[in-house]
């Protein structure tokens, strides 16, 4: 582990919790924009989070332990799960602690503790939330499973740091298998992080709400932690993505520099990809809930497909 | 890897996409969304057999590229939205068994279609013998969906559909069969299409309705 291994990995975590909220603000930005609605500031999300971390918590009745901690785990997994993604550089201290396969495991961890906590009230939204998202979950972890399986065919490793490497620094050769896994992903990552197809970010309707429905009764600092975790699992959720199918301008050695260089091209590249998300939230309407299975079905069935053909025409060519 | 031509990449890509087709036609429940699928298809196997053309310099697949263009991807789809335009059919398909279910059996389909055509494209020397693996799936899947749809349009989609993957079959192992093969099946695919097209107002006048299923009965009731 060397200083510059050390700046780096402190400077994405750091990184990470900088431009999370700011990517949640611009997706809705760019979603009120093109749904004709004047857009709320850039900086909307962090006005929320400092008037949710003054606020004081107030606890439901007969709520237990468990429903005061699970905040707190869920932003650990989320914040572990940034730090693992390289975003800056694939030199990573924290990155053998976790490989691709613990990563999802991680994203796992954070959704049993909301859900159980969401259980924990006794209210029914909060019972409905957590069996729905588990739902989508058990559904989505298979394909995101599927995903990791095929980029870790191609680099021959499961570690993310090394499957980045792997990835960026190559030859450009088109990868049928890749372009599969990414429109997975994708799908993926839209169930996951309650986006529109699958789940309404900015709904409260009682009947179609899913993330919504789970954290209904939490409040201050503790609102402001679980709030502050889903900005940081979309974060992760997309600098995975772009770390895994668009990898240019990933620092690689320990060159200090080349991590400078490399936050503009991650703030670029975020832009885009937040105004892709905002525009694929636009021309959808959220499916009903008995849909999802055949949405992240198709899901899994690219991310196989993707895997067979990995097989088929990429290894003996 | 790297040392993989630009061309070959291509095909695979363009493989990876007829198969990706043979899914999305697997799944679509409407009618003119199902041709459209169809029609992109025949495009795509156009544009693989040109780059397998230009690569290798054979003649007779400049031919064939061309042919399947016109006939697959522009003829063909024309005479089915015709159809479905006379018919009056924009209905949804109904599928008897449901998709989920039914894209499970195709994956299943595809692992066996890949290994069974593993050690044939061995035996060829071809740049794109990489891609019989998907030609065999696409007509695996083609079948796959004549037999779980009922209605007639359908189906025939789905035949036309497996001669797109015999197609790919043909030219990913030997550059393609003669001249007068291709044309031979090019006109059978388009002369069969039009019967069936007459067939469908038969079936309709007797039937009212183009599920096949009433066919199954041999007498009047």
């Amino acid at each position: 582990m060397t200083v510059a291994g050390l700046f780096g990995q402190l400077l994405a975590i750091v990184l990470a919790l900088v431009l999370a909220p700011l990517l949640t603000g611009w997706v809705n930005q760019c979603r009120a924009w093109m749904q004709n609605r004047s857009a709320p500031p850039l900086l909307q999300s962090y006005y929320m989070l400092h008037k949710l971390f003054l606020k004081d918590v107030v606890l439901a009745h007969g709520t237990s332990s468990f429903f005061r901690t699970a905040p707190y785990v869920i932003f650990g997994c989320m914040l572990l799960a940034c730090a693992i993604v390289p975003t800056l550089s694939t030199d990573l201290p924290l990155a053998p602690s976790a490989d691709t396969i613990a990563l999802v495991g991680v994203f796992g961890l954070a959704r049993i503790f909301i859900s159980l906590a969401a259980m924990d009230i006794g209210t029914s939204f909060g019972t409905l939330g957590g069996r729905r998202e588990m739902l989508i979950g058990f559904l989505a972890e298979p394909a995101l499973l599927m995903v990791i399986f095929t980029t870790a065919l191609i680099s021959q490793s499961t570690s993310v740091a090394t499957i980045v490497e792997t990835l960026a620094h190559r030859d450009f050769v088109i990868y049928p298998s890749l372009a599969f896994a990414g429109v997975a992903f994708t799908f993926v990552s839209f169930a996951e992080n309650a986006r529109v197809p699958v789940d309404n970010p900015a709904t409260h309707l009682e009947l179609t709400m899913i993330h919504e429905a789970m954290i209904l009764e939490y409040s201050g600092r503790h609102l402001a932690l679980i709030e502050l975790a889903a900005s940081l699992k979309l974060y992760a959720y997309s600098c995975l993505g772009l770390a895994l199918f668009f990898p240019w301008g990933i620092a690689a050695g320990e060159n200090p520099l080349g991590l400078l260089a490399a936050i503009p091209m991650l703030v670029f590249k975020l832009a885009v990809g937040g105004a892709f998300l905002a525009g694929i939230e636009t021309i959808n309407a959220k499916m009903r809930i008995f849909r999802a299975p055949e949405f992240l079905g198709t899901a899994f069935l690219l991310a196989v497909l993707g895997l067979l053909v990995r097989l088929l025409l990429e290894t003996r060519v | 890897m790297s040392s993989v031509p630009l061309s070959a990449q291509l095909i695979n890509l363009f493989a990876s996409v007829i198969l990706l087709m043979a899914f999305a036609m697997l799944a679509q429940r409407r009618v003119l969304p199902l041709i459209n699928l169809f029609a992109i298809q025949g495009a795509v196997l156009a544009a693989s057999t040109g780059v397998v053309a230009v690569t290798t310099h054979q003649a007779h697949l400049y031919w064939s590229a061309g042919l399947t263009l016109a006939l697959k991807a522009l003829l063909l789809p024309w005479i089915l939205h015709r159809l479905v335009r006379r018919l009056n059919v924009k209905w949804d398909v109904e599928s008897l068994i449901n998709i989920p279910t039914t894209m499970i059996v195709g994956i299943v389909l595809v692992v066996v279609a890949f290994n069974v055509a593993l050690p044939i494209s061995q035996l060829s020397s071809t740049i794109s013998r990489g891609t019989l693996g998907i030609a065999l799936a696409s007509v695996m899947l083609a079948f796959l969906m004549m037999i779980t749809r009922s209605k007639a349009i359908p189906q025939v989609v789905g035949f036309l559909a497996m001669e797109n993957g015999l197609f790919l079959a043909a030219t990913s192992a030997t550059y393609g069969m003669p001249m007068v093969v291709e044309l031979g099946i090019a006109l059978d695919v388009l002369v069969g299409a039009i019967i069936l097209g007459v067939f469908f107002f038969q079936i309709r006048e007797q039937f009212d309705s183009l599920d096949i299923r009433h066919l199954e009965r041999l007498k009047d009731s």
